[in-house]
Order: C-alpha cells, then structure tokens, then sequence
C-alpha cells in the first residue's frame, strides 16, 4: 500500500542541512533494509513522511528516539543499526541538526523505491549476519546435530571431507545426457551437508513469522515468504516430510534466515558440491553402483513412491552417510543452468536471471534415470503457471511439487560480499 | 435457475492454430475476424494485472487499450509489468488511463471490445451491467456479488449478455484446469455412483490481514481507507467465505450439476483481532440438497493451524478425492488417478473467451457464475444471523451490503462484525 499526500509540513526553511543530499541518503544506508514499505518491521516505515512522526520531535533532537538510538553503545539493546557499528559522527551531526531545524521531509517524497521490484536484501545486513557468523566461531569437523532456536525443531549436518572427483558423466553410461559431460576434474573444499532433505518441520518455522523473532532484527530483516494463498503440501503430509514448492530464491532466503538464527553460515551446494556429495565416492550411475535395479532400497521414485513424496530419511543413506541424494523430491542447487557448463572455467554457474537454474536428483515423480548422480534438470517458468498473479511470486512454484532443497555449510566462512552473492543469486524476481 | 452451463468446449488457442490452413491460423481466415481486439482492464491489481497478461497471448490481435484503478501509480506499475512480457500489445496511451470509482466507465467507453473485471468484488455487479449494457465482452474475477440484490441483477445481466450475442467469461478458473474438469467428467459420468456428499476444505493463511488503525494516514476518507484494505470489509469482499473460499463452494456447486440446495445451516466467527475491519475468519456450512444429498466445507483463515485445501466427492461407488496429493483421483469400483497434462487455467479462461469472440459463438457463464456466488452468500448469511435459510429465501434477500452510490470522499461507518442469534436475516 502506498501513500501519496503531503504532509502538512511543507513550510519553506532555510536549513543548513539539505534534506536529499544530508538526510536521505543515511536513512538509506542504514535504515531502510528493516524499516521500507515491505518489511517496516515493528509497525515502523522510514520511507516516508509519515512514518518517521513516530520516532522524531521536529525541533527535538534529544527527546526524538530516531536520534536517540544512534546514540547508544553498539552492544546496548535497542541500539540502531542493529549489532553494527554505528552511524558515523558526520551522520548524526547531520541527523540532529535536521530534526533541530524542524525535521523538515518534502511533501510526498518516497526514498528508496528505485527497483519496483523486490530488491535483494542488502549488503548491510548480510554484513551484521557475517560479523555474528565470525563471532559464532568454529567447530569441530564432525557430525552434528542443530536445533533451529526458539524452536524443538532440529537438522543434521554431516561432514563431507574434501577431496578430488570427477564431475559429469562418462560416455556410455545408460541415460546420459549430453550436458553431463565433458567430464571434469574439480577439486571439492571441506563442508558439512543436511543428512535429510529440508523438512516442513524447518522450513514452516521460516514461512511463517515467529513473533518471537521481532526482538532481533538481524533475523527478522530476512525477506520472508509471502503468506501462500493455497495449503503448499498438497496433502502429501508436514511433519518429517520434505518441503516443496519454493523458488530458488525462497531456498537461498531459508539459508540465510537459518544462517542469521544458528550464527553458522548456510548456503545452498553448488552444483559441483551437491554432485560430490551424492556420488559419496562412486563413478557410477547411482552410489551404490551402476545397477537401477537397486534404486528402490535408497531412493523413492515413480516406481516406489505411489505418487507424492515420502517421510526423509527411509532409505539407506549414501557412503557420507547422506540420505535421499536419489529421488523423493529433486534439489535446488546454486547454479543456473548451462548446458555447456562443464567446459567453462567457472566452477559455480552464478545465474543473472530466474530461469533456468539447476534441480539435482530427480524426485518421486521421475523415473530412475533422472534420479542418477549426474543427471541434471533445469527450471521453467511452467513451475508457476497456477499462480494467477502478475507479477508473479517470487516464493513459489505452485506447479512444482516435487521440488526441494537441502543446504550445506562451508568449513571457511567466506567474506561478507561472497555470502552476499550466494544468497541473492539473480532469482530475487520472476522474469 | 434450472439452466446449466458447464464450460465445455474451452478450446485453447494452439488447437485453434492447428486447425488451419498451411500453419495460418484458421481464425484469421475470417475477413471478419482479423481486426485487432482491444481490451480494457477495470482493477490493475496483481490479479488484474495477471488476467490482462493472459488476454493478450490468448490472442495474436488482442491489444491492451484502456485501464482504470483507483491510483496512477498502481496503473504504473501494472503497465510496467505488463510491458516486461507483452511490450508491443500494451497500446494505453496517457489519455486512457483513468483513476477513481467512475474509471470504469470511462474504459468502456474508450473503444474497447472486451472489459477485464478485477476489482474487489463488491464493484463487480454494475461493473458487469455497464460493460454488458455497453455491448462489451467481458471477462468477469469471481465472486460476481456480495449480496443478493447483487446476484439478481448478474442474473438480469447475464440474461442481456445473451440476447446480446456477448460473451461473459467467468473467474471460477478450476472450471478451467485440465485435471479438475478431468475429475468431474467422471463424476458425473457416474463414476463414483450416486453422488451422497461432496466435503470440501480452504483452510488457508489469513489474506490481506488489516493493517493497524495507526498506520492510516490523517486525512483519509472511510471510503478510501476500506477500498484499500478491502478484503477486510464485507462490502467490498464479501467475507472469506465468498470472496476466497468460493472457489470450494463451487465445485460443490460443480458436483450439484448447478441446481441450488434446499437449504443451509453454517456456524462462523472471528478469533483473531481485526482492527476495523468486519469480517469472520472462520466459517463450516453445511448444504441440503434433494433427496438427502449434502455437502460439508469447512474455511479457516487463521495463522499457525491445520491447512488443506482439497474435495471429497462421496458416491455410492466410490470417492474422488481433489486435492490430496498432486494428482486428483477416484477410490472405489472405478479406481483412476489423472495422468495427463496439467494446463494453465488462467490462461485457458482467455483462450475460450477469445476464442469464443472470433468464431462468433458466445460463451456465457452467467447463470452458473451468479449461483456459485450465492451458494456463498447463502453459506454467509446462516453462519452470521445463526439461522437455518432456504435457497429461496436467500436468493430474495433484500439485504444490500455494498451501499449504493458511494463517493471517493465519503464517510462510511464499518457494520460491526455479525454476532449469530443477534444478526436479522434481511
């Protein structure tokens, strides 16, 4: 919703401090990442005029908690910009001087509405994100078991050493496709993996707002789903089942959502990664070997899966102790997808745009070549077409419910921008 | 109401093309039929803007013409998204795009051939008489009305619209998807027996829940401070029961061939807060047909519950089960499951309208469009009085929820929200 009227305070001044060179840009530097027409998050929008009467005494610096919070020492509750740093002297000198002078804001101005579109969150919160990443520290190497706080809801993570493979598909294999080659040595660093498929169970805690959650601002400036306006599992069942139907976008939005909650960073695999995972050591078709005739026992397909998906978990896990790598629901991947990415330099595919990205592991509704380690697949916008909106949502693919993801953990913690890249990945809109 | 029109015949485009001549498509063979068709979008919602999106692929000469909606920069940025997918269709010059409660008008008369209505719907019933008195085809969001002066006079306008030779295309979009049409074939088709209950579910989120009293501006009318929050007030939305929850309610109506109950019986309430606005966020309703026949739905819109959304259609031999897993299916002595290609329903809805256009043979969803809605109101209607209410009964109700004549700038005391065994049935 938005408003377009004047404020009564339209009255020329003379103030030192000019409002769209002084003003404007510190709100948009370090406010507007929580506080914009999408988030306003505690009822609180300074995008506009009139949100700002909520917080700022014209003429009243000290009395104005705008102010007042930019004032407290960086740890303290309630001071702003949330857990960083805080605003610089220039900035504040600035910010009470204008609200001295009459905290004059022009009639019907909006800030920081450039993209119609929904932005990607910015750089600033993936930074407060990062310095409690850092400060979380580290942690041994082994299998663990997380519980998302505020919550009795837990995930395993399991460690994947590093190592050599070969990433694609030798000639000959049966089902081969032609973008599973040409085969490529890729070197894989350490990182831990979900042992299950991404659950209802976890994802509905980040669908749907705990309030709870408010008093931190880090995590709550998150982008978050949109409320579905149908029930998303389509009766195939919530609890221990694997979640469906989400963007791309929606999967990098949960990892960062449950990288800000634990303080452990969370990423999707890139499609290297999630191949090394699944392959677990084995050059054939499947990781248990080359024989389909298998499949059943670690995976659940068309053949075993009587048409939806199934409890994660069932089956016998790969040689890393993962589960479900073949079938049951297919797995986003960080990587757009290119038909010819096996002969580019880059390991990671980054996309520029929401189509086609890269499912992994074929799902309840494929048949068994699908669901080999090499197989990949690739988006369409056809994933959406139940979604009577234009523009379309950017949180799911109604048509896609065999679509899921699971989510892995780096042992280095890249810097701040490179976290940055990998949880707005060209998704953030529909076309 | 004994008329019934289910929407056979909803021909996609692609077969159209098919059809022709050395790949030509075959309605363009007609001299008669090769002129472009414009369109004028009445509500540049998300809804709207997707539903003018979907006419102008239903047809290579369709072109976006006029639009109305109550901001320019909704308008904006309806036009912006639009153009990201159709750029050389969307021909609004600055001359046809209009604003405020009487915009509707002014797109009707700017030229166009066929009226998108999708604005909240308690616009809806002289939006489509304007449209329809004009000699426009129309494309009609569901529900139609929200009370049942409302629905007569659909029922009036739908009448004109035959005489006319206009097509009036309904909203109720799952009329329209392949594999639920799929399911209903068989069904009627005997499928599942004698049909003895049809239970449906739309237990779903909240929907556009109000916004706290603080955050609206000083200065803004009633009227304008409802119409942007419209879901919330029975006026403008009609309550969830019939403004979302519809949809189930109409393929109740579906499984009923389109005949009306006997009569109903419906509790409702609110549970959670909702500052301002005055409607229930809960309702299960419970329908008699003839011959004992029944049908059950439940609707929640409440945060943190059970959700479904789905159709149990109870025979004497067997079920068919909508909703419950991707694919429908039937239990019993016929035992199916859908297997074939899903479509896009939006888009099918403006294939068979367009379609319908050019080879001069009307489709008119009036009738059952009016009795789907009412199916709803009626539900609405024994939930908030407390009262069991016949068809009749309800059909003639005198009750006018939208209030006639309203201004931009006017003052508009909200009803408070129904209280059942205090509520008069009007």
């Amino acid at each position: 919703m938005r408003w377009a009227f004047w404020l009564a305070a339209t009255v020329p001044t003379w103030a030192a401090v000019d409002f769209a060179r002084d003003i404007q840009p510190i709100f948009e530097k370090h406010c507007l990442s929580c506080h914009d027409e999408l988030k306003s998050l505690g009822g609180l929008r300074l995008d506009n005029a009139f949100g700002l009467r909520k917080v700022v005494t014209p003429g009243q610096p000290e009395s104005s908690r705008l102010y007042l919070v930019t004032q407290m020492a960086p740890t303290s509750r309630g001071a702003m910009p949330p857990g960083g740093p805080q605003i610089s002297q220039t900035e504040s000198g600035a910010l009470k001087q204008w609200i001295a002078e009459g905290a004059v804001w022009p009639g019907g101005v909006f800030i920081g509405r450039k993209q119609p579109a929904r932005p990607a969150d910015d750089l600033a919160l993936t930074e407060r994100i990062h310095r409690k990443v850092v400060a979380a520290g580290t942690a041994k190497f082994e299998r663990y078991k997380s519980v998302i706080p505020g919550s009795d809801v837990s995930f395993e993570m399991v460690p994947i050493p590093p190592g050599e493979f070969q990433l694609g598909t030798p000639t000959g294999e049966r089902g081969r496709r032609e973008d599973e080659g040409p085969q490529r040595r890729i070197r894989v660093e350490a990182f831990w993996m979900q042992a299950m498929e991404v659950t209802w169970d976890e994802y509905r805690l980040f669908m749907f707002a705990q309030k709870a959650e408010e008093k931190d601002g880090t995590v709550d400036a998150v982008s978050r789903p949109t409320r579905p306006y149908v029930e998303m599992s389509f009766g195939m069942g919530i609890n221990g089942y694997p979640a469906i139907s989400m963007t791309q976008h929606a999967a990098n939005k949960y990892a960062q959502w449950l990288s800000s909650r634990t303080g452990h960073f969370y990423r999707l695999p890139t499609e290297a990664e999630w191949e090394y995972a699944c392959r677990a050591g084995s050059a054939d078709a499947y990781s248990f070997g080359a024989n389909a005739a298998a499949l059943g026992e670690y995976g659940w397909f068309a053949d075993n899966a009587n048409g939806k998906y199934q409890l994660t978990g069932k089956k016998k896990p790969n040689a890393f102790g993962l589960f479900d790598m073949h079938g049951n629901v297919t797995e986003w991947v960080l990587d757009g997808y290119d038909a010819a990415a096996y002969s580019k330099p880059d390991i990671w595919q980054r996309a520029a745009k929401p189509y086609p990205h890269v499912v992994r592991g074929g799902s309840w509704n494929d048949d068994a070549a699908a669901c080999r380690c090499g197989a990949r697949a690739a988006s369409d916008p056809s994933w959406k077409m139940q979604d009577p909106q234009l523009p379309k949502s950017i949180w799911y693919h109604t048509d896609a419910q065999w679509v899921g993801f699971r989510l892995v953990r780096p042992v280095k913690v890249p810097p701040a921008a490179e976290m940055h890249a990998y949880w707005n990945s060209g998704v953030e809109k529909d076309f | 109401m004994s008329e019934i029109l289910l929407p056979g015949g909803a021909t996609g485009r692609r077969e159209l093309l098919k059809a022709g001549a050395l790949g030509f498509p075959a309605v363009l063979l007609n001299a008669q039929s090769a002129r472009a068709l414009k369109v004028g979008l009445v509500g540049c919602g998300g809804r709207g803007t997707g539903a003018a999106a979907q006419a102008l692929k239903a047809d290579d000469l369709s072109e976006l013409h006029a639009v109305a909606d109550i901001d320019m920069d909704r308008i904006e940025s309806s036009l912006g998204q639009l153009r990201r997918v159709q750029a050389a269709k969307v021909k609004v010059e600055d001359s046809r795009k209009f604003t405020g409660l009487d915009a509707y008008k002014q797109v009707i008369e700017s030229g166009v051939d066929v009226v998108l209505l999708a604005t909240p719907p308690g616009f809806r019933p002289y939006h489509l008489r304007a449209a329809i008195e004009a000699g426009k085809h129309v494309f009609c969001e569901k529900p139609i009305a929200v009370d049942a002066p409302g629905v007569r006079s659909v029922l009036e306008t739908a009448r004109m619209a035959k005489e006319k030779n206009l097509s009036l295309v309904a909203g109720f979009c799952w009329r329209y998807s392949a594999h639920v049409k799929a399911t209903f074939e068989r069904v009627l088709g005997g499928e599942v027996g004698d049909v003895m209950a049809h239970y449906a579910t739309f237990y779903t989120s909240p929907v556009k829940p109000m916004p706290p009293a603080d955050t609206r501006p000083a200065g803004m009318s009633d009227v304008e401070w409802q119409i942007r929050n419209w879901y919330n007030f029975v006026w403008l939305s009609g309550d969830g029961l019939v403004e979302q929850a519809v949809h189930s309610v109409d393929k109740i109506a579906w499984t009923m061939r389109d005949q009306p109950p006997v009569s109903c019986v419906a509790t409702g309430g609110r549970q959670n807060p909702q500052p301002g606005g005055n409607i229930y966020d809960h309702f299960q309703v419970n329908y008699l047909y003839p011959n004992g026949v029944r049908a059950f739905l439940g609707c929640r819109q409440i945060e943190g519950c059970y959700n479904e959304n789905s159709d149990y259609i109870m025979g004497t031999k067997g079920q068919a089960i909508i909703g419950r897993g991707p694919n429908p299916r039937i239990e019993g002595a016929n035992a199916w499951t859908f297997t074939g290609q899903k479509n896009d329903m939006y888009q099918a809805e403006h294939d068979a309208l367009f379609a319908s256009i050019r080879k001069g043979q009307p489709v008119n969803d009036g009738v059952w469009m009016a009795t789907s809605s009412m199916l709803a109101i009626m539900g609405r209607m024994a939930a908030y009085t407390g009262q069991q209410i016949t068809w009749d009964q309800a059909l003639n109700s005198q009750e006018k929820v939208f209030p006639e004549g309203i201004r931009w700038s006017d003052s508009l005391a909200v009803p408070p929200t129904p209280i059942p065994g205090v509520t008069k049935f009007v």
